[in-house]
């Protein structure tokens, strides 16, 4: 066991090392200067565009050779430092990130958790029940193969637009402070409830398949074969089967998380919602890069911590980790 | 951005080296091994390709969107990008779908943007699916040191939110277009593909004719090519499929952003005009519905068609 999350926490400090390096990298070694073009793009006039370009310059700390750059740019980060915005100028990017995390994290936290307890509850059922299989699984392959920001359209539009239950902009109502009083908790509900259903509705379409996949496979293996040999009632073939289905659903949790963190940003655009997409529109509209590469990084730690945690529920879920057994000595 | 599932068609691919091991327990689906095909099973699979009603429901439905995006742009006499037409007009026989509350015609939109989708989805597709397949059969046929460096690789881009990287990227890059985007895609699309095309070649090469092969001193990559790809050939084409898909989905993702090539139509593009043109205040539906409708025929059309293929070529799945 000790093993199997040491070479773990190798494999994710490697994608931290390698993250850190492409964030570094990408403004340096794509064509053209980086800082000629976001001058270009910010149409400047020449006399702001000189002491912008001054500006720039030493901020990204390109005054100095390359390998020193890399060397800061490492520095910098381990004391927090991730740049200055441009624009919400002069406030720490660090800062500005910190403030929209926690209305992510509302949405995905929730999203993913309830889209993976309910898709995985619903495909195993529709494995077994041939009615729940002809409606649910058609419908999950439409679910999963809609673009997130789409469903996310469509439900402002009816929900909010046309019947009006919904609001469909912001977190909570324009005169209110956050707090835990009752009315503002409520609002931010109000406001939560359709960026979280949309998220929730494209995720659920993916597992309810994969789970329905999993079993059907799994009640052909040869151990079920082989209880039902025996006797044994189809309800404990059942119920092995879907333990032994946990465990690839588990990692796929794991691997989708990329996939739902960028459904949540699109979602948030169409939502206005104040989490980490709004922002990125914003940084990417304002040619804002620090604060768009400082977002980067806030994602890669989060999806990397994410990883690691379902790393380990894997051990807790399948014993023959924890005994050192195949999955164990990987 | 897909949800870019090998799930999605049960082509499970091991997920992380642990769970390589417990395939051996059983846990994990394998792709069935077919025989290099000879006639005779060509007319078999044709057989029941025929007669698999969601092989030919998705591949309709992919066609037909196929069609129009090559057929549409001649159907139309106007003009993408040009504005100057009715504003926020309902569909009528002038302007099919209507037109935008900036005065442009919806269908002429719709069908460059299924063009850009369907380019994106090939060149994007295509280029993860050369790269997974390289990565693949080479860790899997070589093993040992090899697989051990490939498998390290795999494994970061895998765990590196791929989306975001893009987005680093599409706003730094200076000549974006949509060709470059695609490449993009690919780029970072690929280590799901090679993971389970891996773990495929892994089980065939343990095969007595793999050895056989390598008795009679063939040279590895024409093992590769002749013996082993040709016996999962069913599973790289499903492979192929849903990294088609994928694509498409992450390419309307980042235009949906702002990052899509600076004047190509797409129908992310749409999408994100739609949306800050307050199509949703105006209750423009007919602005936003056909985009995404476009997105989910073809990405959904290729999921359903993929699990089609997959009865047609899985003889256990086949129903009789």
């Amino acid at each position: 066991m000790k093993v199997y999350f040491a070479r773990k926490l190798v494999i994710y400090l490697f994608t931290f090392v390698v993250a850190v390096s492409i964030d570094w990298a990408i403004p340096r070694f794509m064509p053209g200067d980086p800082v000629e073009g976001l001058l270009d793009r910010m149409h400047a006039r020449p006399e702001s565009a000189q002491a912008l370009s001054g500006f720039y310059t030493k901020s990204f700390g390109l005054d100095v050779p390359i390998w020193k750059q890399y060397l800061n740019f490492w520095a910098a980060l381990f004391h927090g430092d991730l740049g200055r915005s441009v624009l919400q100028f002069p406030r720490p990017v660090s800062t500005i990130i910190l403030q929209a995390v926690p209305y992510t994290l509302a949405l995905l936290v929730p999203a993913i958790l309830l889209s993976w307890y309910a898709g995985n509850k619903v495909g195993a059922l529709a494995a077994r029940r041939r009615a729940l299989d002809n409606t649910v699984l058609p419908a999950s392959y439409l679910l999963t193969a809609t673009p997130y920001m789409w469903l996310a359209i469509v439900l402002a539009y009816v929900f909010g637009s046309v019947w009006q239950v919904f609001p469909i902009s912001d977190a909570y109502s324009p005169g209110l402070n956050p707090s835990w009083s009752w009315e503002f908790t409520r609002s931010f509900l109000d406001h939560w409830f359709l960026p979280f259903a949309s998220l929730f509705l494209v995720a659920f379409g993916g597992w309810a398949i994969g789970m329905r996949n999993m079993i059907i496979y799994e009640l052909e293996a040869d151990y079920s074969h082989y209880l039902e040999s025996l006797g044994a009632p189809n309800r404990l073939v059942r119920r092995y089967a879907f333990r032994n289905a946990m465990l690839p659903q588990l990692t796929g949790l794991a691997l989708a998380l990329g996939v739902i963190i960028g459904g949540a940003l699109v979602t948030e655009v169409v939502f206005n919602y104040p989490g980490l997409g709004r922002l990125t529109l914003s940084a990417i509209q304002n040619r804002d890069y620090f604060l768009l590469q400082g977002i980067f990084l806030f994602i890669v730690i989060g999806v990397l911590i994410a990883n690691f945690i379902v790393d380990i529920v894997y051990v807790v879920v399948d014993p023959r980790t924890r005994v050192g057994m195949q999955g164990g000595q990987a | 951005m897909t949800n870019l599932d090998q799930r999605v068609s049960g082509l499970e691919a091991p997920a992380s080296p642990d769970v390589l091991e417990i395939e051996a327990v059983g846990a994990l689906p394998a792709a069935p091994v077919v025989p290099a095909a000879g006639r005779g099973q060509v007319r078999e699979l044709l057989y029941f390709a025929l007669r698999n009603k969601k092989l030919i429901a998705g591949f309709s439905v992919v066609l037909f969107l196929l069609v129009l995006a090559i057929v549409g742009p001649h159907l139309t006499k106007y003009d993408p990008n040009a504005f100057g037409y009715a504003l926020g007009e309902k569909p009528s026989t002038t302007h099919w779908f209507g037109t935008t509350f900036n005065g442009q015609d919806v269908f002429t939109q719709f069908v460059y943007g299924l063009r850009a989708s369907f380019l994106v989805g090939a060149v994007g597709g295509g280029l993860a699916a050369i790269l997974g397949m390289t990565v693949g059969f080479t860790a899997g046929y070589r093993g040992g040191i090899v697989d051990e460096l490939l498998n390290l690789i795999t494994n970061v881009v895998l765990v590196i939110p791929t989306l975001v990287v893009l987005i680093i990227i599409a706003a730094y890059i200076k000549h974006r277009g949509l060709v470059v985007e695609a490449i993009f895609i690919g780029l970072t699309s690929w280590p799901w593909a090679a993971r389970a095309i891996r773990a495929q070649t892994f089980s065939l090469v343990a095969r007595d004719f793999i050895g056989i092969a390598r008795l009679s001193g063939e040279r590895g990559w024409k093992i590769v090519v002749k013996e082993i790809a040709p016996n999962m050939s069913s599973y790289l084409v499903m492979t192929f499929i849903l990294l088609f898909g994928s694509a498409i989905l992450i390419g309307a993702t980042l235009d949906f952003i702002g990052l899509g090539p600076p004047g190509a139509m797409s129908l992310g593009l749409m999408m994100y005009q739609a949306v800050n043109g307050a199509a949703l205040l105006l209750g423009n539906w007919w602005w936003f519905v056909p985009p995404g409708l476009g997105i989910m025929g073809i990405v959904g059309g290729l999921y359903v068609m993929n699990v089609g293929l997959d009865e047609v070529f899985n003889p256990k799945l086949r129903k009789t």
